[in-house]
C-alpha cells in the first residue's frame, strides 16, 4: 500500500474505529476562516459527503500521487514478458473481458446486430466478451441480439460524452436505457463541476443516477483525459465510488490521452484502498486507446500486481474497446497456427 | 593527427527508418576473398513482422497513388543510385570495369521498369466486348504485400525484382542475399532519399531459412517471390506454406539478370480486375 505513510503523521489524535481504516486517508481536515487547519476525524465514509466542505476537506486530504513514480512502476510493469501457455490464458481472459463498444454517431441496428454476433462467438472456440456497449436508443437492438447469451449489455448515458445537460434529462435518459433493458450504465462525470471544485454536484449526480439505475450496474466514468492530474484522478476514483459506483472507468475514449498505464495504475490504487477502507469491491474500467493485445495484456500485468487477482474476472475488470478483440483474436490464432494471422480474415467493426 | 574514418553501421531498412534488429544480432560479412568486410543485421522473425506491417501500412498510399507518380519516382532512384556509381562499385568489389558496369545495368533496369508503370495496364488490362449492354473493362491491381527473397546477385539482382514488384503499386518485404547484404542497405539509403514513401520496399539483412518460412506463412501477406532461394527443400516448404492463404508464388528458376527481363515479374503480382458498367441507362 505505497500512499499509506500519510496517516503515520502523529499529530492528529485519531479515534478509529476499525484498523482497516487506519491510514486510508479519512483524516479530514477542514478550513476554517484564514486558511487555520482544523483536524477532524471521521468514523464512517457517509459522513465525508455529509457537507460540500466536509467532501472537498476528504478529496484534498487524500494523499497526492506521486507523479514520476506511478509513471515508472507503470512503465515498470509494462515490460513484464508474458509468453506461451501463460499467454494463451492472458488473451482468452482479456477477451473475456472486452465490452465490445460501438459509440459513433453512424451506428445503425445492423451494425449493432452484427458487433452482437460478434460478441457472443468472437471466432474459433474463444471465449464469449462481457458486454457490448452502445447508445440508450440502440439497447432495445443489442438486448433483442444478445436475450439469453450470457453477454450483458451496457449503454452509455446522461450526454455522453460531455455530460453536459441538465440532471433531468440525465435521470430521464437513464432510466429510459435501464427499461429497455440495459444491465449496465455508463454514465459520465460533470468534468466541469469537479475541475471547479463543486464537488457535490458531482457527487449528487452519480447518487441520482444511481438511483435511477435501479439493479442495473453503474460505470462511472472520469474522462482522465480531461482532469489534467493524477492527484485529480485518484479524487474524482473516490467521489464515485463514495457515491455508490459500481465500476469506475477511465474515458469514453473521445478524449485523447484516455486510458494511460499511469492511470489505471492509480485508479486500481484507489479501488484497492477503497475495499480495505469500506469492505466494499469496486471495479475498473479502462477505455479508450487500448487496440493490442500487448496494451490488454500489460492492464492485466497491472491489475493483478496492483489490485490483486481478486479483480482479474470480468465482473470487476472490463476493457472497453472496439479495435482491440480483432487484435486478440489474431493473437490467438497466431498461438494456435504458429503463423502471423492477418486481418483479411477477421470480420471489420 | 590522422582522422578517424566514420564507418557505418548496417542496419535493417523498415518503415523509411534504419532500426538495428530487433534480437540484437549481427553476422559478419566477408568479401569474396574472405575478408571481414562489416557486421551486418541478423534479422529475427519479430523483424519480419514489424517489415510486413510497415509494408502493409504504406500499401493504400502506394498502390492509389497515380502510375505516372510512382513511374517518375522509380525514375528518381534511378537518378539518386546513378549519383552513388561509385560508392556502390567499390561495394560490388572485383574488377573495376566490370562492377561499373553491373552499376549502369542496375540503373537502366529501373528506368526501364519506370517506363512500364503507366502503360501495364494498357498492355494487361483490356476493354471486353460483352452480349450486353455494358462497358466491360479488365484493369490490372497490385495484389497487395509482397514478400521476396533476393537472389545472390547484391545489386542488379537485387533491384530486378525489386522494381517489378513496387512499380505496379505493391508494396514489398525483402530478404538481402545472405553472403552479401552490403549493397542492399546502401541502396536502402538510396530508396530512403528518393521519393519512395516509408515502408513500400522494407529490407532485411540476415538467414533467408529463417526469415523465408515466416514472411511465407504470413496471412498478411499476398504474395511471395522465391527467385533467391537455392535450397530446394526451403522453396518447397515456403510454397506449401504460401499455399495457406493462397499467395502468389513465384518459383525459384536460374536467372541471367543481364538479359531482357519481360514483364512476367510485373504479372505475377497482378490481379485482374474485371468491372461492368450498365451503358444506356
Amino acid at each position: 500500500m505505497p500512499y499509506l505513510w500519510y496517516a503515520g503523521t502523529p499529530a492528529i489524535p485519531r479515534t478509529w474505529g476499525t484498523t482497516a481504516l487506519r491510514g486510508s486517508g479519512l483524516e479530514v481536515e477542514a478550513l476554517v476562516g484564514d486558511a487555520v487547519g482544523v483536524s477532524t476525524v471521521t468514523t464512517s465514509l457517509t459522513d465525508v459527503a455529509s457537507s460540500d466542505t466536509a467532501l472537498r476537506a476528504f478529496l484534498h486530504g487524500l494523499p497526492g500521487v506521486d507523479r514520476v513514480g506511478a509513471d515508472q512502476r507503470a512503465a515498470m510493469l509494462g515490460t513484464r514478458s508474458i509468453k506461451t501457455t501463460a499467454k494463451a490464458q492472458a488473451i482468452d481472459l482479456a477477451i473475456s473481458m472486452v465490452d465490445l463498444t460501438t459509440l459513433e454517431g453512424a451506428d445503425t441496428a445492423g451494425k449493432v446486430r452484427a458487433m452482437c454476433a460478434k460478441a457472443v462467438r468472437p471466432g474459433g472456440d474463444a471465449p464469449r466478451v462481457a458486454a457490448v456497449c452502445v447508445y440508450p436508443d440502440l439497447v432495445p437492438v443489442a438486448v433483442g441480439a444478445l436475450g439469453g447469451t450470457g453477454v450483458k449489455v451496457a449503454s452509455v448515458a446522461t450526454a455522453f460524452p460531455s455530460g453536459r445537460s441538465s440532471l433531468d434529462v440525465k435521470v430521464g435518459e437513464t432510466t429510459a436505457a435501464v427499461a429497455a433493458g440495459a444491465d449496465e450504465i455508463d454514465m459520465v462525470i460533470d468534468r466541469g463541476a469537479f475541475l471547479s471544485g463543486r464537488y457535490m454536484k458531482v457527487y449528487d449526480e452519480i447518487v441520482a443516477v444511481k438511483a435511477a439505475c435501479g439493479a442495473a450496474h453503474l460505470k462511472v466514468i472520469l474522462e482522465t483525459g480531461e482532469l489534467a492530474t493524477y492527484d485529480n484522478v485518484r479524487r474524482a476514483s473516490w467521489l464515485a465510488m463514495l457515491a455508490g459506483a459500481d465500476f469506475i472507468k477511465t474515458s469514453t475514449g473521445k478524449v485523447s490521452p484516455a486510458a494511460t498505464p499511469p492511470v489505471t495504475l492509480i485508479m486500481l490504487e484507489a479501488v484497492r484502498d477503497f475495499r480495505d477502507a469500506t469492505g466494499r469491491q469496486v471495479g475498473v474500467k479502462p477505455a479508450g486507446g487500448i487496440r493490442t493485445a500487448k496494451d490488454a495484456i500489460k492492464n492485466l500485468v497491472l491489475v493483478n500486481e496492483t489490485a490483486g487477482d481478486d479483480w482479474l474476472s470480468p465482473d470487476w475488470f472490463r476493457l472497453g474497446a472496439s479495435s482491440l478483440l480483432n487484435d486478440l483474436l489474431m493473437q490467438r490464432q497466431k498461438l494456435s497456427t504458429g503463423r502471423y494471422a492477418g486481418p483479411d480474415y477477421f470480420t471489420l467493426d | 593527427m590522422s582522422r578517424l574514418s566514420v564507418r557505418k553501421t548496417y542496419k535493417l531498412y523498415i518503415g523509411g527508418a534504419f532500426p538495428r534488429s530487433e534480437s540484437g544480432r549481427s553476422y559478419p560479412v566477408t568479401s569474396a576473398k574472405g575478408d571481414f568486410l562489416a557486421n551486418a543485421s541478423r534479422a529475427s522473425r519479430k523483424d519480419a513482422r514489424d517489415a510486413v506491417v510497415a509494408a502493409r501500412k504504406a500499401f493504400p498510399g502506394w498502390s492509389g497513388a497515380t502510375p505516372y507518380n510512382r513511374g517518375q519516382i522509380l525514375y528518381r532512384v534511378a537518378e539518386m543510385l546513378e549519383g552513388r556509381r561509385g560508392q556502390f562499385a567499390e561495394e560490388l568489389g572485383g574488377g573495376k570495369r566490370a562492377a561499373a558496369e553491373r552499376v549502369d545495368a542496375t540503373v537502366d533496369r529501373l528506368v526501364w521498369y519506370a517506363g512500364w508503370s503507366d502503360k501495364i495496364a494498357a498492355v494487361h488490362g483490356a476493354a471486353n466486348p460483352v452480349a450486353g449492354p455494358y462497358f466491360n473493362l479488365s484493369s490490372p491491381e497490385p495484389t497487395g504485400v509482397v514478400a521476396v527473397v533476393a537472389p545472390a546477385d547484391p545489386l542488379l539482382g537485387l533491384v530486378s525484382v525489386v522494381a517489378p514488384v513496387i512499380v505496379t503499386g505493391n508494396t514489398c518485404v525483402v530478404v538481402a542475399s545472405e553472403p552479401s547484404p552490403l549493397a542492399a542497405i546502401t541502396l536502402a539509403e538510396v530508396l530512403a532519399t528518393s521519393d519512395l514513401p516509408g515502408g513500400v520496399v522494407n529490407i532485411l539483412t540476415g538467414s533467408q531459412a529463417e526469415l523465408a518460412p515466416w514472411l511465407a506463412g504470413h496471412m498478411d501477406v499476398n504474395g511471395l517471390d522465391l527467385t533467391g532461394v537455392d535450397d530446394a527443400d526451403l522453396a518447397l516448404r515456403c510454397e506449401q506454406a504460401a499455399a495457406e492463404n493462397l499467395k502468389r508464388v513465384l518459383r525459384p528458376a536460374p536467372q541471367d539478370w543481364t538479359a531482357d527481363p519481360g514483364t512476367g515479374r510485373m504479372t505475377r503480382f497482378l490481379e485482374t480486375k474485371t468491372v461492368w458498367h450498365p451503358i444506356g441507362i
